[in-house]
């Protein structure tokens, strides 16, 4: 059955092909419409059945690549499930996004739901090999989207892009074949792997943690691996932005929670302390350098680096020491994070695209004044800052309130020094709020039309999604939190 | 209540005393303020009722919280929704870097809040406020910094006092709400409602008493020197939550609450007058306000029974519940009750000049205010009045029973007559109060410069580093990844020399070699027999020399 999810997509990739260029944007939108549904469905018949119960629902498999006994394993759980919702949901909010795009729509469509399938691969593998075949098609799907309807400097963003993603996939692979060997017998399998961790040297097992997680690193991305997002956010048409912060970032944590953290809980607990460190950093210095930037599409760029280092520092604490009801919290935070990130930043690179086709510019000093001249675009702008800046009553608030709760009893410190992110983020959100939405018209002002009826239903909903977890946020961590209850007792007490 | 959220963190929500009396008072208080705000605010309506909607919401959340998670949640909702207040709906340009200061400076003491969460949980594995005071070690003081720092912020207590001046710049409905029932009142309401974990710290009471009493004063004074009345009505709230906070230093809860009760309806008043006559007259300087409570005899009347009020006159509200705290702290220490004693001395001068000038003889004409400016006034008015009733034995002991210390006849007297004193002894001297000049009248006036301050010694040099390290991003993070293109293309150079001249070369070579070896083979190879013949007669000696050698 879980097949079908990766194949419908697919289908509709071809079929949008097939179709005139008039109609490929029905096809676009009927087909991520069809997935939400479906992907909607398994989230509720998992829950229904009670088939979340920290174990995998839906599995398949089936023998793939013998000789190395590499198999077609799928299946979900409450970390995969939560992100294969958003998947479909940022994919639909884009194809109603882009529903009067003129530029090659049906390549376009083509290209987007293939890319589709290849986010959704990754997030239903159950098998290492699988998982990096679908963690590389990511990488090309993006390349397309980016180099072929970009703007600006699109060729070079897409190229580092392509190149620094694809390094990082290669320590991946190495990091994988050394589990593969490590492993007694050898295998791929991720289940396999959790419940029987390799049992590596010191010395080897830190060099895979390292291969493992540099590869995830770059794609999260934290400090120092991130420059290659700002330049290819900027570059992307919205949609592009909208699918790279809203779902491929939220590969790389999500390999840190589904492969990282079961499969090496020895050198985790080891290098427990690296992933805080690296956590603080990427929150402070992606908040800081948010701060300083003009351009809004760079400046929310920025503040994934600070979003995404929050759930490296739940890693960190969910491998230390210490009451496995707060890690679990803490891994709980993280996976919400990924999910509440995902949503807010997704519908922000929208609206911001929205600017870009009214003014042609990001540039925040050319707007201001934008409450009166389009209040439907500055209320919902003002909706995923306050969203974005962890006000409560949103998701953020859920996600990162868990992280820091989660946290503080096996890290104080780390976490007391990670709450200035919040400060920071508050305060680059207002600032850009001033700017874009308060005081007298900037140049470009006047040319700013309200949101149209296609781009109100793409973002509005996101953002809906996430005022709903904020305020009742029981109907996501029934799913999350026995997955994150399963992964805290597998590294252990 | 109990409404599930995290997991075995539910939100849970508590009425008792403390937070029924303050409930009761932020609702009726906000309904008043509402009603009236109708008359000041004519554009955007819808907008503005939406977020006074929620910002009483979260004042709510905040007053009935049980545990934490729902404190934060009505916490951080109020900051947010005073920065879209103040921004949106604000007077003049710089409203939106007044709201954003509002914001950001109470946001930053509420990471405390974040803080003293975690170490809560750490401690004991429950977010209940209950449970604080059973905390041990450091989670114990992470817990107390957190919440000390939180209050003190909102509570505009020093040194986080500057924001409420910014918040100025917002319409005068929303300060009346800010300063008497929601935001800056909450943030009082904080320290009473967890006084038990300041005196299980063991420093956490002396820190908050002190604090308390350093604003009553200090801003007490700003006050004084103000020349805009919205201003010193700011300076004076801070000035009087630092007596709630005094309170929960020195233990007096129920005097803390009764005090933070009436001084929302006294300052509410107040507010309220003073936005109605910036819209109806167009000012807000003092010395342009003289009159207005002549030229607008009912709305006047309000102001002044309130400002009298302010000013701890007999038998008005304040005059009894300041006591109350006072009784207190003269119990705790005799320092603490002297200094709280100049509070009050100030408090009397303040509000003595406010109410002096606008009862002024004027030539100018009276104006009509309309039914909405002023009717909603009239209850908030009588509280402010009568108030002080829940301070003495038969409300009290009938409301909180036994716990509010009983403020000696005596006591009430001396204070009595010593705010008659002040204010006759500034009556007639106002106007030149509000020409103090000197280093001293200059630096009262700013309000210590403490704006300026906190932007020479956070604001500035945070966002010269954020620039850095953008800097730094884009040279040298970014940097090592484009040198490395060119590194490559290099690399990618240098072997192509190696391949083509290396290895390449070197099969050249051997080829070179191989032809150069077969021109030589073939230079033997003459065609002539005597060439030959020399040839073998050279070989037939090297073999019989090499046979003598080796033998």
């Amino acid at each position: 059955m879980l097949v079908v999810l990766l194949l419908v997509p697919l289908a509709g990739a071809l079929l949008a092909l097939a179709a005139p260029e008039r109609v490929a944007r029905h096809v676009f939108v009927a087909v991520t419409g069809l997935e939400l549904a479906f992907a909607l469905a398994l989230y509720l018949g998992a829950r229904r059945t009670g088939g979340v119960t920290g174990g995998m629902s839906y599995e398949q498999d089936h023998a793939w690549i013998p000789t190395i006994d590499s198999r077609f394993h799928i299946g979900v759980d409450g970390l995969s499930l939560p992100l294969i919702g958003l998947t479909a949901g940022i994919f639909l909010a884009c194809a109603l996004y882009g529903w009067r795009r003129t530029d090659r729509p049906r390549s376009f469509a083509a290209i987007m739901l293939f890319l589709e399938t290849a986010c959704l691969g990754v997030f239903v593998s159950l098998d290492l090999v699988l998982f990096f075949v679908f963690f590389d098609l990511s990488i090309v799907g993006m390349y397309f989207v980016i180099a072929g309807w970009g703007h600006g400097n699109a060729a070079r963003s897409a190229l580092k892009f392509f190149l620094y993603t694809f390094v990082g996939s290669l320590a991946l692979l190495v990091g994988f074949i050394g589990l593969y060997l490590g492993s007694d017998p050898h295998t791929f399998d991720l289940v396999e792997l959790a419940r029987n961790p390799p049992q590596l040297s010191p010395l080897a097992g830190g060099l895979v943690l390292l291969a493992v997680s540099v590869g995830l690193a770059v794609k999260t991305p934290t400090v120092p691996f991130h420059t290659w997002l700002p330049p290819a956010h900027t570059d992307a048409p919205s949609e592009g932005s909208a699918v790279l912060a809203g779902v491929l970032l939220k590969l790389g944590t999500y390999g840190f929670v589904r492969i990282a953290l079961p499969t090496l809980p020895g050198p985790m607990r080891t290098y427990a302390v690296v992933f805080l460190v690296v956590g603080v950093v990427s929150v402070l210095y992606g908040a800081l350098v948010a701060l300083a930037q003009t351009d809004l599409k760079r400046m929310i760029a920025y503040t994934s680096v600070n979003h995404m280092g929050y759930v490296l520092l739940a890693v960190g604490a969910a491998a230390l020491a210490g009451d496995p009801e707060a890690r679990s919290i803490a891994v709980s935070g993280a996976v919400t994070q990924m999910v509440s990130h995902g949503l807010i930043t997704g519908a922000l690179f929208l609206l911001a695209g929205v600017l870009l086709d009214r003014a042609g510019t990001y540039d925040l000093a050319r707007f201001g004044g934008l409450a009166q001249r389009a209040p439907r675009v500055a209320l919902l702008f003002a909706v995923g800052a306050f969203a974005s800046l962890g006000l409560p009553g949103a998701s953020g608030f859920v996600a990162e309130f868990q992280i820091f709760v989660g946290s503080l009893p096996v890290a104080p410190v780390a976490v007391v020094i990670a709450l200035l992110g919040l400060l920071v983020t508050a305060a680059l959100f207002l600032w850009a709020l001033n700017r874009l939405m308060l005081g007298d018209p900037g140049p470009d002002t006047a040319r700013v039309t309200d949101l149209r009826v296609h781009e109100a239903v793409a973002v509005a909903p996101l953002l809906l999604l996430s005022v709903a977890i904020g305020v009742a946020p029981r109907f996501l961590l029934d799913v999350i939190e026995p997955a994150a209850r399963t992964v805290v007792s597998l590294v252990g007490p | 209540m109990t409404v599930p959220f995290l997991a075995g963190l539910p939100l849970t929500f508590t009425l008792d005393r403390l937070s029924g009396l303050v409930l009761v008072t932020v609702l009726v208080v906000s309904a008043l303020v509402l009603l009236a705000s109708i008359a000041e605010i004519e554009q955007r309506r819808r907008s503005f009722y939406a977020l006074m909607a929620l910002f009483v919401a979260g004042a709510v959340l905040t007053v009935t919280a049980g545990s934490l998670l729902p404190l934060l949640l009505g916490w951080e909702l109020m900051g947010a929704m005073s920065y879209a207040l103040i921004a949106l709906h604000g007077h003049g340009s710089r409203a939106p870097g007044s709201g954003m200061t509002a914001f950001l400076t109470t946001r930053a003491a509420d990471l405390g809040l974040y803080a003293a969460a975690g170490a809560l949980y750490a401690g004991t594995g429950t977010l209940d406020l209950a449970a604080l005071p059973s905390l041990t070690g450091w989670p114990l003081h992470l817990a107390t910094v957190g919440l000390i720092a939180a209050a003190l912020g909102k509570a505009a207590q020093l040194p986080f006092s500057f924001w409420l001046r910014r918040a100025m710049d917002g319409p005068s409905s929303v300060s009346a709400l800010l300063h008497s029932a929601a935001m800056v009142a909450m943030g009082g309401y904080l320290l009473l409602r967890v006084e038990p974990l300041l005196v299980a710290s063991g420093w956490g009471s002396d820190v908050v008493a002190w604090v308390g009493v350093s604003t009553a004063v200090l801003l007490g004074l700003i006050a004084v020197v103000q020349t805009d009345l919205k201003l010193l009505l700011a300076a004076s709230t801070a000035s009087q939550l630092g007596f709630v906070v005094l309170a929960a230093g020195v233990g007096s809860v129920d005097g803390g609450t009764v005090h933070l009760v009436a001084h929302a309806f006294v300052k509410s008043t107040l507010f309220l007058a003073a936005g109605a006559w910036l819209t109806v007259l167009g000012t807000r300087d003092l010395a342009e306000l003289r009159g207005a409570a002549r030229r607008t005899p009912v709305l006047g009347t309000l102001f002044v029974v309130a400002g009298l009020a302010l000013a701890g006159l007999p038998p008005l509200s304040l005059w009894t519940t300041k006591d109350a705290v006072l009784v207190a702290a003269e119990q705790r220490s005799l320092a603490l009750y002297l200094v709280g004693t100049l509070a009050a001395v100030l408090a009397a001068a303040y509000a003595a000049r406010a109410v002096a000038i606008v009862l002024r003889p004027t030539a100018e004409q009276g104006v009509r205010m309309p039914l909405l400016a002023w009717a909603p006034l009239v209850p908030l008015a009588v509280v402010a009045a009568v108030g002080g009733l829940l301070a003495l034995p038969p409300l009290a002991d009938r409301l909180l029973p036994g716990t509010v210390e009983s403020p000696s006849t005596i006591g009430l007297a001396i204070a009595g007559v010593m705010a008659l004193l002040v204010a006759a002894v500034v009556f007639p001297r106002a106007e030149q109060l509000g020409r103090a000049t000197g280093l001293v009248g200059n630096v009262l006036r700013d309000w210590l410069h403490l704006e300026q301050a906190v932007h020479a010694v956070v604001v500035h040099p945070s966002l010269r580093l954020s620039e850095a390290l953008a800097v730094f991003d884009d040279r040298v993070v970014d940097g090592v990844v484009r040198a490395s293109a060119p590194v490559t293309q290099g690399l990618a150079r240098l072997s192509r020399r190696l391949d083509e001249r290396g290895v390449d070369g070197l099969v050249t070579a051997v080829v070179v070699g191989t032809q150069r070896l077969a021109v030589l083979a073939r230079r033997p190879q003459t065609g002539q027999l005597h060439t030959y013949l020399a040839q073998s007669a050279v070989v037939l000696v090297l073999a019989v020399v090499l046979l003598l050698v080796v033998r």
